[in-house]
């Protein structure tokens, strides 16, 4: 008897040893991970990759120029500044772009459509909206060319999504008027009478700077974390985040972030930009 | 009393458990029901924030998978880990603690998503502040059930049975995905950024996505097969090699499957073929063990037509098989291209959840419940006429999501005589209507049997209590 309560191979031993079987278990689940996600941080000809080349923010892309909007970032008396601003008040007093246009590349979002994007999120959009256009035929007559990985890497977090109940969202911009939208996000149906989509009329009734339970919603803050993840903010932009969004409701933001979404790069279609 | 000779278990907190199971059942399926509603008649919205489509979807895949399949999984395992090991639970107390607390981590899981709290990553939607106290909670879990292995008698229960096993793997994998797929920075209270970024985070999602589905909703609930299975049909399970190879390839095999969900994305090329292979070798480990919980039963199938309980765990099993077979073919490169998107992949996750997860877990609830009251159960046709709302509600399900998935597929890529796109997407959704009150209607049989399951609980425990006041009487 006690010859055969001796363990004979390892899984024996393991099966005796439940440390020893944590451990190996613990092992065996972690190897994916790292085949599969470390080398997605350093492969840098994998993709349409943009390297980040310092810790403020300055980018390159050597491959395809075109993809992301490069401007200098330097330290001036303790502050980060930049020779390009991002968004700045026009003599109206309306915040508005400031040396970006449409199509000079992959930027961060601007405060009102950054809380558009927070909203996007806080509504569940993605949930049926997909933003990731796949190299099909019939997807690029559809909706555009495919998505690129530059075109998501200011996005914390992605937001592609699994699902198309509703049609993809990744170049929605500049397809629609903001009339249109708005006329939409309140009544779905007396736009796209078969659409299945809920209505969303309180976000025309919210201020924007309004977070849940009327709590402040902080964009200062928020575009501070996110220059913390590696989004190059300069610090003016960050301290007149606020300002940017005063007055707004969150309908304005989300049609923002709406019109924002696909019109950042002009992508060239001379270009193979995937072996 | 014979607590000399039989050692007694630590029976409370699972009672909790499974009750708590039973009622997030109720409650889950009919979430899901009224959102499915909502697809086909948007005006169920009511233009209420809480119950608009996107929120209440979310509250309900969380209550049917964490709130119903966790306190499933942590009820059974607390169940198994005595029986299978021979002794009391290490700590009582800790796993009263662990369950309570877990119970009002999922009801702010459920309050705050349907205030719009959410982390934006599917099955990891869970703002901050709860991800932590739910990281913190699993992991008191986890601690709790290695250590009652770990305090066995050793010369009476030389080896870790191997429901066990699977119990453990479970538990590592998700404290260890969790963790990793949340890492955030918070901007406040009620939200966070990812710290990961585009295709980074995209994968890092995913790998996490799968495994909520391969692990929590896979490795668990075979832990629980493994037990119940045996227990239920009284024989013992029909290969110890096939589980010991069961075990082994789900381990390592199913985190690789995450890049499956992003074929023809900005992912690189090589991640999604990866993803893709693997899913296609897991269908050989994953039908070794749905055959080896089948066989189980050679030679004594005839009791399929008189143990109600062991129809569940059969089917179940017959589910999961099927699945197991599905998802590879979806993970395929040509497949995806038409599938991805679709309604599809909902049906493929429903034969999963509902079929196998939900089904073996009912299967293992009744036969708790018994063993727990030492009773019987009040009605056992209740029991069948559970089972056949809930097996004809799943297949309707299915076969709805199928047919409107792979119409959705052709419809996006169908070209006219011209060369240009044959339908607009409109024309899609509103082809869809049909499918999705099909689909409504399953889910509702589905909800109607867990109310009925809701009902035979109840009553069994009542007359279970009537029985013990009855007996405590006649003793004074």
């Amino acid at each position: 008897m006690s010859e055969n309560q001796k363990p004979k191979n390892i899984q024996e031993k393991l099966e005796r040893s439940i440390f020893g079987l944590f451990l190996a278990t613990a092992l065996t689940v972690s190897l994916a991970g790292i085949v599969e996600i470390v080398p997605l941080f350093y492969l840098q000809g994998a993709v349409d990759y943009t390297q980040k080349t310092d810790k403020y923010g300055n980018v390159k892309n050597d491959k395809f120029p075109e993809l992301v909007w490069e401007r200098t970032f330097t330290m001036k008396d303790g502050k980060l500044v930049s020779d390009k601003a991002l968004y700045k008040q026009n003599k109206h007093g309306q915040w508005v772009t400031a040396d970006w246009k449409a199509g000079d590349g992959v930027r961060p979002y601007t405060p009102l459509e950054l809380a558009g994007r927070d909203l996007y999120i806080r509504e569940g959009c993605m949930i049926c909206h997909s933003q990731m256009i796949r190299p099909f035929r019939d997807e690029r007559e559809r909706y555009g060319h495919f998505s690129l990985a530059t075109e998501s890497m200011y996005d914390h977090p992605m937001l592609w999504g699994s699902k198309r109940t509703g049609p993809d969202l990744a170049r929605l911009g500049g397809k629609y008027s903001n009339d249109w939208h708005i006329l939409h996000l309140m009544h779905p149906q007396q736009v796209v009478p078969e659409s299945v989509m809920p209505s969303y009329p309180w976000l025309a009734e919210t201020p924007v700077s309004e977070d849940f339970f009327g709590t402040k919603r902080d964009m200062s803050k928020r575009l501070s974390v996110m220059r913390t993840l590696g989004v190059p903010y300069t610090d003016e932009e960050i301290e007149n985040a606020n300002k940017a969004i005063e007055g707004k409701t969150e309908m304005d933001a989300m049609v923002a972030y709406l019109q924002v979404l696909g019109t950042m790069v002009k992508l060239d279609d001379s270009k193979s930009y995937r072996e | 009393m014979d607590t000399t000779t039989r050692p007694q278990y630590d029976n409370g907190v699972v009672q909790y458990l499974t009750v708590g199971a039973v009622v997030f059942l109720v409650l889950g399926t009919l979430m899901g029901t009224y959102a499915a509603a909502e697809l086909a008649w948007p005006v169920l919205n009511f233009d209420i924030p809480e119950i608009t489509f996107a929120r209440l979807r979310v509250v309900h895949t969380n209550t049917v998978v964490y709130a119903f399949g966790g306190m499933t999984l942590m009820a059974t395992a607390y169940y198994t880990v005595q029986r299978t090991n021979g002794t009391r639970l290490w700590s009582n107390g800790l796993a009263w603690v662990t369950s309570i607390l877990f119970t009002v981590g999922l009801l702010g899981v459920v309050i705050t998503l349907a205030l719009g709290m959410t982390t934006s990553k599917e099955y990891h939607e869970q703002i901050w502040p709860l991800a932590i106290a739910i990281a913190v909670v699993w992991t008191l879990y986890t601690l709790n059930f290695i250590m009652t292995i770990a305090s066995r008698d050793k010369e009476a229960y030389p080896s870790v049975y191997v429901s066990n096993w699977f119990f453990m793997g479970m538990m590592i994998a998700i404290t260890y995905l969790y963790v990793v797929n949340g890492l955030a920075i918070p901007v406040s209270i009620f939200q966070s950024y990812s710290l990961f970024s585009g295709v980074q985070d995209a994968m890092i999602q995913w790998w996490w996505g799968h495994n909520a589905v391969g692990f929590f909703l896979t490795a668990g609930f075979l832990g629980i097969m493994y037990y119940f299975v045996p227990k239920q049909a009284q024989r013992p399970i029909y290969s110890y090699r096939l589980s010991v190879i069961h075990f082994w390839a789900l381990m390592f095999g199913y985190v690789w499957l995450g890049a499956h969900h992003l074929q023809y994305t900005a992912l690189p090329d090589w991640t999604g073929s990866l993803g893709a292979i693997i899913s296609l070798a897991m269908i050989i480990p994953s039908w070794g063990g749905a055959l080896n919980g089948m066989l189980t039963l050679s030679g004594a199938w005839d009791r399929l037509r008189t143990d109600y309980i062991l129809r569940f765990l059969i089917i179940s099993l017959a589910f999961y098989a099927m699945s197991t077979f599905e998802g590879p073919v979806m993970a395929a490169k040509t497949v995806n291209a038409l599938s991805h998107y679709t309604d599809w992949t909902i049906g493929h996750v429903h034969a999963g959840a509902l079929g196998w997860v939900a089904m073996v877990s009912i299967g293992a609830i009744y036969h708790m419940i018994m063993k727990l009251w030492k009773t019987e159960m009040y009605s056992m046709k209740l029991i069948n006429t559970h089972f056949w709302l809930a097996t004809i509600g799943t297949v309707f399900y299915i076969v709805a999501m199928w047919v409107s998935g792979i119409m959705q597929g052709l419809m996006w890529r169908a070209y006219d005589d011209y060369g240009t796109l044959a339908y607009t997407f409109t024309e899609s959704v509103a082809e869809m209507h049909p499918f999705y009150a099909m689909r409504t209607v399953g889910g509702f049989l589905f909800f109607t049997g867990a109310c009925i399951m809701l009902y035979n609980v109840i009553m069994t425990l009542r007359m279970a209590n009537a029985k013990q006041k009855a007996g405590s009487l006649a003793q004074a």
